[in-house]
C-alpha cells in the first residue's frame, strides 16, 4: 500500500473526500508503486477486466433481443444474427469475447505459477482468483447452452449428468437442476437467469482481487519483496498503465482476427442444428477451454471417480499454495522447477488436445498418462521439490546484480529469510 | 454458583432463539429452493401411448417421453436367443433378460445411456446392441452395459400393453 497520504487540491474535492474517501481510493490507481520490471505477461490482468466488460456490455444488449424459451431461442439468435442492427458484431464479440476471456486467463494463470505469485503473502489474491476462474467456467457453459442448438443440448445433457454420479440423491439433484426429468425449457429459463447473475459476481470478486493485489503489491519476475516505494518501483500511472494499454492493444488485434475473419472457427458446426433431444451428435466436444478437464473425466473408465478427478483437478490448483512448499518465488532461481512446468505446460496442452478426440484407443492412453502427471505434478513432486532443490542465489533488490555496492544492512537481513 | 446459574437461563433464551430463527430461515428458504423442482406441467406429462402396429421384428422406435428419448423395438429371435444366452457373473449390472422384456419380442428402455445421459445408436457396438458415442460404453441386446464407463443398465420404464398393438408408457 502506498504509504502517501493523499489530500484532494480543489476545496470541493477535499469537502467530499473527508465524507467518502473516493478520491484517495482512485488515487491508488495511479500513485500505486509497481515493481519497475514487470514483463509484459503481467498485462493481463488490464487484458482480463477489459475481457469481462466487454462481454457485460455486449451480453446486456443480446439479452435485449434474445428469448430465453426452448421454441424460440434458436430462432431468436439466427434473428440477432440476420435483422438486429449490428447483432451479428455483438454475437461474434461475446461468443468470441469468451474464449478471448480464457485465452488470457489462462496466460495469466500460467505466469502466476512460473513466477510464483501464489505464495505468501499472496494466497488469498490466488484462492479469488481461482474462485473467479470456476465461476467463468460455469457462466461460459451456461452462456453455451442459450442458443438451443444440438451442442448446447447435449453439452448440457453430459455436464448436469455428472451430478448424477452423486451416491443416493444423483436423480434427485439432476431433477432439481434440469427442473424436469430431462433437459428442457425450464433448465433454459434457469442458465439464462444465471448466466446474467454470474458475471456481477465475478465482478465484485475482481475488485476483492484487486484489493488483495494491492496490500502486499504486485509480485515481480525476480520475485523478491521490493521496498515500496524505492527506486525498484515505479508509479502505476502512467508507467504500466501505458504499458497495459500498448499490450491491449496487441490483444485486440488477435481479438478482431476471430470477430472478424473466422468467427466460427472456435465454435462447433452442430451447434447451428436446433436442439434435438432424440439424436445425439455423433461427437460431442465441450469449448476448447474446457476440454483438459473434460480429458480427465474421460480417462477414468468409472463414472463417480471419473466426476471426482475433474473437480480434483481444479481443487489442487485451490491449494497449490500449501503443495509448493519452496521458499523461493520465481522459477528463474529454480533450476529444477522450471523444467517441471514446462512439462506441466505440455501435460496440459496435451490433455487439451486428446480431450478433443475419441476416447478409444491411444488417445485414451495418452489421456490416462498426463492426467496421472498432472496429478503427480501438483501432489509429488512439487513438495519434493520444495525440500530437495538447489535453489539459485536471489538478488538482494532489482538494481544488486547491476550496480552491486553493498546494501544496506538491514534489507540483507530481510531478504535472506525469503 | 449463583452466577453459573443466570448464565445458563440466559444459554437457554440464545439457544431457543437460535433454534426458531433457523426454523424461521429454513421455512423461507425451501420455497426458494424447491420452485426449480421439476412443476405441475412437467409431472402433468407422466404418460404416453404409442402405437406400434407398424413395427416389424428387427425394428425399433424412439418416442418421447418426459423429454427423454424411450426406445421400442420388436426383437428378431436371434436378439432374443444372444440376451438370454448371457452368464449373469459376465454382467457388470446383473439382470436377466426375462426381467428386463415381459414379453421378449419387445425391448422398451429409456434411450438414455446411465452414463452422462447421451442417446446410444441402434445396432452398434461390440455386443450387437446400442453403443454410445459420448464416452464409448457398449450395450448388448437387451440394454444391459457390457463394456465403458456407464455404471448401469439401460433404464426399463414403467409400461404396459393396453392391447396387442398399443404401449402405455408411465
Amino acid at each position: 500500500m502506498s504509504d502517501h497520504e493523499y489530500t484532494p487540491k480543489s476545496k470541493l474535492g477535499k469537502w467530499f473526500n473527508d465524507r467518502l474517501p473516493l478520491l484517495t481510493l482512485s488515487n491508488h490507481l495511479q500513485e500505486y508503486p509497481t515493481p519497475k520490471n514487470l514483463n509484459y505477461w503481467w498485462t493481463f490482468g488490464g487484458i482480463l477486466t477489459f475481457c469481462l466488460i466487454t462481454q457485460i456490455v455486449t451480453g446486456l444488449i443480446l439479452a435485449m433481443h434474445y428469448v430465453a424459451s426452448a421454441d424460440l431461442a434458436f430462432g431468436s439468435v439466427e434473428h440477432i444474427m440476420r435483422d438486429v442492427n449490428y447483432g451479428w458484431l455483438m454475437r461474434y464479440v461475446h461468443a468470441n469475447g469468451a474464449s478471448m476471456f480464457f485465452l488470457a486467463v489462462y496466460i495469466h494463470i500460467f505466469r502466476s505459477l512460473y513466477y510464483g505469485s501464489y505464495k505468501s503473502p499472496r494466497e488469498v489474491i490466488w484462492i479469488i482468483g481461482m474462485i473467479i476462474y470456476f465461476l467463468m467456467m460455469a457462466t461460459a457453459f451456461m452462456g453455451y447452452v442459450l442458443p438451443w442448438g444440438q451442442m448446447s443440448f447435449w453439452g448440457a445433457t453430459v455436464i448436469t449428468n455428472l451430478f448424477s454420479a452423486i451416491p443416493f440423491v444423483g436423480e434427485s439433484v439432476t431433477n432439481w437442476l434440469w427442473g424436469g426429468y430431462a433437459v428442457d425449457n425450464p433448465t433454459l429459463t434457469r442458465f439464462y437467469s444465471l448466466h446474467y447473475l454470474f458475471p456481477f459476481l465475478i465482478f465484485g470478486l475482481v475488485i476483492l482481487h484487486i484489493w488483495a493485489l494491492h496490500v502486499p503489491g504486485n509480485n515481480n519476475p525476480i520475485g523478491i519483496d521490493l521496498k515500496k516505494p524505492s527506486k525498484d518501483t515505479v508509479p502505476f500511472h502512467p508507467y504500466i498503465v501505458i504499458k497495459d494499454l500498448f499490450a491491449l492493444l496487441i490483444f485486440l488485434i488477435v481479438f478482431a482476427f476471430f470477430v472478424f475473419y473466422s468467427p466460427n472457427i472456435l465454435g462447433h458446426a452442430d451447434n447451428y442444428i436446433e436442439a434435438n433431444p432424440l439424436v445425439t451428435p455423433a461427437h460431442i466436444v465441450p469449448e476448447w477451454y474446457l476440454l483438459p478437464f473434460y480429458a480427465i473425466l474421460r480417462s477414468i473408465p468409472d463414472k463417480l471417480f471419473g466426476v471426482i478427478a475433474m473437480f480434483a483437478a481444479i481443487f489442487v490448483l485451490v491449494i497449490l499454495p500449501w503443495l509448493d512448499t519452496s521458499k523461493v518465488r520465481s522459477a528463474i532461481f529454480r533450476p529444477l522447477y522450471k523444467q517441471f512446468y514446462w512439462f506441466l505446460v505440455a501435460d496440459v496442452l496435451i490433455l487439451g488436445y486428446v480431450g478433443a478426440m475419441p476416447a478409444e484407443g491411444l488417445y485414451l492412453l495418452v489421456a490416462r498418462v498426463a492426467t496421472a502427471y498432472y496429478f503427480l505434478h501438483f501432489l509429488v513432486i512439487l513438495p519434493i521439490l520444495g525440500a530437495k532443490e538447489k535453489t539459485l542465489d536471489v538478488p538482494l533488490s532489482l538494481t544488486e546484480p547491476i550496480l552491486g555496492g553493498s546494501p544496506k544492512e538491514a534489507m540483507v537481513k530481510k531478504n535472506k529469510e525469503i | 454458583m449463583e452466577e453459573d446459574k443466570k448464565t445458563n437461563r440466559r444459554d437457554f433464551i440464545f439457544t431457543a432463539s437460535y433454534a426458531l430463527g433457523a426454523v424461521g430461515v429454513g421455512a423461507v428458504v425451501w420455497p426458494l429452493i424447491d420452485q426449480m423442482n421439476p412443476d405441475a406441467s412437467v409431472k402433468a406429462l407422466a404418460s404416453t401411448e404409442v402405437d406400434v402396429s407398424g413395427v416389424e421384428r428387427g425394428q425399433s422406435i424412439t418416442v418421447l417421453w418426459r423429454g427423454k428419448p424411450v426406445f421400442i423395438r420388436r426383437r428378431t429371435e436371434e436378439e432374443i436367443a444372444k440376451a438370454k444366452d448371457v452368464k449373469l457373473e459376465d454382467l457388470p449390472h446383473p439382470e436377466t433378460d426375462e426381467d428386463r422384456a415381459k414379453n421378449p419380442e419387445w425391448l422398451v428402455m429409456l434411450g438414455v445411456c446411465t452414463h452422462l445421459g447421451c442417446v446410444p445408436l441402434g445396432d452398434k457396438g461390440e455386443y450387437g446392441g446400442w453403443f454410445c458415442p459420448c464416452h464409448g460404453s457398449h450395450y448388448d441386446t437387451s440394454g444391459r452395459i457390457r463394456k465403458g464407463p456407464a455404471p448401469t443398465n439401460m433404464e426399463v420404464p414403467k409400461y404396459e400393453f393396453v392391447n396387442s398393438n398399443t404401449i402405455k408408457i408411465g
